[in-house]
């Protein structure tokens, strides 16, 4: 098979060796069988090309979802001697997107680490509020009141450009990554009136397949495989949880920074408000979901994503779960002598996870999205090879 | 004992083993293979052709009974049994809810397959996925399944089953299905059945195999041996122009080169030898086999211009690439002259027309020996590809005979508790040609049949004993 992988690296022009270049090989492979269109979206939007460039191989493996469906239907696939193990080789691909992409480029490097960096920012981040709590000292304290311990004021600063930089580092690699797939770049001008047409409806398409995750489905349905061939929905259901518990806890945010600053409600909100409410649902969420993608990573089929990656993949999801589980302690031990060490936990826990947001496996949804959106809008525009059209 | 004993693990087998199962037999199936490499040729196939009356979830318009009876009819010259023939047609109409229910999941039909899109239910993520799904139900039921089993003899009590042994091992049971598929991977056999050329080359020893490594004909050879009526010629196999480079088992579809119709087909030493524009290429791809095992060599070389690309499916080993058609020649290894030659009296052929590669258009040769009926344009347009291309074998035609029960027969007569379906009974309805999905369709509904007639003689056999 090297004559095969030499020809389709040559073909595609990329370096011996790289994810990108056993990319190639496997597409070309998928790309004359074809055999998995209904599962999801990478492979209709792989028949629409004959041979794979560089950006085309980053957009492919962005829109891959690792639902793993292919490889367990591939007849390709080790011990077959072809060695199509698509969806690890996607995986392969997308981290590197999210090195090569990465805003500012040195900090590319840290996906490399990515166990070694969440666990410093975690513990530098944890030994940062401890030391400013121990600074403050506990005679200070009063009762339920975070703000004894630090000031908001300082909080609000400190979380605010914590993430609104994440944010920006993170449309910063997004722009790039655009730049690099946008489907305008190679639309001939006979077809720019249909682009222009494509945007909105793509636009809404692409939302709702990122926010309902349609690509976990299968194609039928039944949902992604994990361990085996069999198919089920509980990674769209954890995912869902994350998600949308991780919404809900920032919304819980919003509303408090916004009772705060606005109405002059200040914290310890009561149970029945809404940032308590919407944080305690959304905590929910964020504990039972990254549990239950915990859980399905740990008994994943090892070719169904990369298992280097691990360490990118599982220090994400344990922050997001720490995050909550310090978050209900914090409820509950808030009238107690321990919450300002619970406080200290939690803001740590919070902090590590905003400070390495740009450069972790949280950049997935952006290239995700992005993908998807690319997708929606091409799949309205006419296909030019003769081959996918019959 | 076990009630059931199912030999074989594609989908013939599987649908033996589930139809069993559900009538409330105990089943064990055999499958040779080690679990990774499970299912036979069914992991390579894509869809079942299916007979319906109007337009379904994956299927457009109508397709009935009449049309898919005289599609089989043309395809096999008439070498089909009508009755068996349409008891399929018939099955595959109904069998969709049944394979859904176990888990078989289907799509439209892929891109690039349009032909078939009315005609052809496509399973997503092709037969693997469905043999997958069959498996996982099997096991969910209590089918007790085996791994690298193969069964090498079958004892026979007059014409009645009585166990079967895998290595030392004997196995009995009260009724078997043997579906274990054609002899296409036995090499000695293919050796021997296609013997030698009148160039002293034993032809079978360049031919790769498309599916499976398992299909050894043991059974058949055994069965031959004991007695059991026998369909189908052992020369005839389909056999289709597959890329050289493919590996010599399993290289499944991915290995087909689908440009043929769009340039030329030159033998080695650079010389045409068949009308490349003769008919569509759905209707003609599995004639090329059999054209290029009788070339010498058993090689042959497809050679297009820059002007095909993109209108066909893109082949898995991208093909020798040159400027001119004299480097071309130089890369493919053949005699420059006579591939000039050939190359220039056929651009000289070729009469305008209007190409159309969805009809069968006006650009033919003239005056050209063998001619290009359609699609024939000048190969002039650098850069130009070349294909070396090797005969593969997808199944062999030969096997045992049978009637509408799937049962064995022996002079004659049929066996009270000894079934057949898939591969191994396909001649009886399909004895020579192919229509895509048929041999899915086959071993679809002989399968059923015969698992439910294997649970039938058992209950029957217990009412005896």
């Amino acid at each position: 098979m090297r004559e095969l992988e030499a020809l389709a690296r040559a073909a595609a022009g990329l370096a011996a060796g790289t994810a990108e270049a056993e990319a190639a090989r496997q597409l070309q492979i998928c790309n004359a069988c074809r055999y998995c269109e209904g599962f999801c979206a990478v492979f209709p939007a792989m028949t629409r090309r004959l041979a794979f460039s560089r950006a085309d191989i980053h957009y492919l493996a962005n829109l891959c979802h690792n639902c793993g469906a292919c490889l367990h239907a591939c007849q390709y696939a080790p011990p077959h001697e072809f060695a199509v193990a698509f969806p690890q080789a996607m995986a392969k691909v997308r981290v590197r997107t999210y090195q090569d992409y990465a805003w500012p480029a040195a900090c590319g490097a840290l996906y490399r680490r990515a166990g070694l960096v969440t666990a410093l920012s975690l513990a530098g981040a944890i030994a940062f509020f401890l030391a400013m709590a121990a600074t403050t000292g506990p005679q200070a304290v009063t009762g339920a009141d975070f703000y004894t311990v630090f000031p908001h004021r300082l909080l609000a600063w400190v979380f605010g450009t914590a993430f609104a930089f994440a944010l920006f580092a993170l449309s910063m690699g997004l722009r790039r990554f655009w730049r690099d797939v946008s489907p305008a770049i190679d639309v001939p001008t006979a077809d720019r009136p249909l682009l222009a047409k494509a945007r909105a409806p793509a636009t809404a398409e692409a939302a709702l397949d990122a926010a309902r995750l349609t690509y976990l489905g299968g194609g039928h349905g039944d949902g992604c495989t994990n361990a085996d061939d069999r198919y089920s929905l509980a990674r769209r259901r954890f995912h869902h949880l994350t998600f949308y518990g991780f919404v809900l806890c920032f919304a819980a945010t919003c509303v408090a920074t916004f009772d705060h600053f606005v109405l002059g409600l200040h914290a310890p909100y009561p149970l029945a408000s809404w940032p308590v409410v919407l944080g305690s649902t959304g905590g929910a969420g964020l504990l039972a979901g990254p549990a239950g993608l915990l859980w399905l990573s740990a008994r994943r089929h090892p070719l169904q994503g990369d298992p280097a990656q691990r360490p990118m993949d599982r220090g994400f999801i344990t922050l997001l779960l720490l995050a909550s589980a310090t978050g209900f302690a914090l409820l509950v031990l808030r009238q107690t002598p321990s919450m300002p060490l619970a406080l200290s936990i939690h803001l740590g826990v919070v902090m590590a996870l905003f400070v390495t947001l740009p450069w972790s496996k949280f950049a997935h949804g952006f290239y995700r999205c992005a993908a998807l959106l690319k997708h929606a809008v091409e799949k309205r525009l006419p296909v030019r090879s003769h081959s996918a059209r019959d | 004992m076990i009630d059931v004993l199912v030999v074989g693990g594609g989908n013939a087998a599987l649908c033996a083993a589930l139809t069993a199962r559900e009538a409330g037999a105990s089943v064990l199936l055999l499958e040779a293979a080690p679990r990774e490499w499970r299912g036979g040729n069914s992991q390579h196939t894509r869809n079942l052709r299916c007979m319906h009356e109007a337009p379904q979830d994956v299927l457009q318009e109508a397709y009935p009974e009449e049309e898919f009876w005289q599609d089989l009819l043309k395809v096999t010259g008439g070498a089909t049994d009508e009755k068996l023939a349409r008891l399929v047609i018939r099955a595959s109409s109904t069998c969709r809810p049944w394979m859904a229910r176990h888990g078989v999941r289907f799509q439209p039909s892929l891109s690039g397959t349009l032909h078939l899109s009315r005609t052809n239910a496509f399973f997503m993520g092709g037969g693997k996925a469905l043999v997958n799904a069959f498996y996982r139900s099997a096991q969910a039921l209590g089918v007790q399944v085996r791994y690298g089993a193969p069964v090498d003899a079958i004892e026979m009590d007059g014409g009645r089953f009585a166990g079967a042994r895998v290595g030392g091992e004997r196995i009995e049971a009260r009724a078997c299905v043997l579906a274990a598929g054609g002899f296409e991977s036995n090499r000695e056999w293919l050796r021997e059945a296609w013997g030698r050329n009148e160039w002293g080359e034993w032809p079978a020893d360049n031919f790769l195999v498309r599916g499976t490594r398992f299909n050894q004909g043991t059974l058949i050879k055994r069965m031959m041996e004991a007695g059991a009526d026998i369909v189908g010629d052992p020369t005839q196999a389909h056999c289709v122009a597959i890329d050289a480079r493919a590996p010599l088992y399993d290289g499944g579809i991915v290995t087909r080169v689908d440009c043929v119709s769009l340039g030329v087909m030159l033998n080695r030493y650079g010389r045409r030898f068949y009308d490349e524009g003769e008919d569509f290429w759905p209707k003609r791809y599995a004639i090329w086999g059999r054209l290029v095992a009788q070339q010498q060599g058993q090689v042959g070389y497809c050679v297009i211009d820059s002007k095909a690309v993109g209108r066909f499916m893109p082949p898995v080993f991208p093909g020798e690439c040159a400027q001119t058609l004299p480097e071309l020649a130089q890369q493919l290894g053949l005699p420059e002259e006579n591939f000039m030659h050939t190359l220039q009296e056929f651009n000289a052929a070729c009469r305008p027309g209007t190409f159309d590669h969805t009809v069968l258009d006006d650009c033919a040769t003239a005056g050209l020996e063998p001619p290009k009926s359609h699609w024939a344009l000048p190969i002039d347009t650098p850069p130009f590809y070349g294909y070396m291309l090797r005969p593969g074998i997808t199944f062999t035609y030969l096997g045992l005979k049978t009637n509408e029960d799937a049962a064995v027969h022996f002079g004659g007569r049929p066996s009270p508790n000894l079934f057949v379906a898939g591969e191994m009974m396909a001649g009886n309805v399909l004895g020579r040609g192919y229509t895509a999905g048929v041999g899915m369709s086959i071993g679809t509904a002989f399968g059923r049949i015969a698992g439910q007639r294997a649970a039938q003689a058992c209950k029957q056999g217990a009412l005896h004993a």
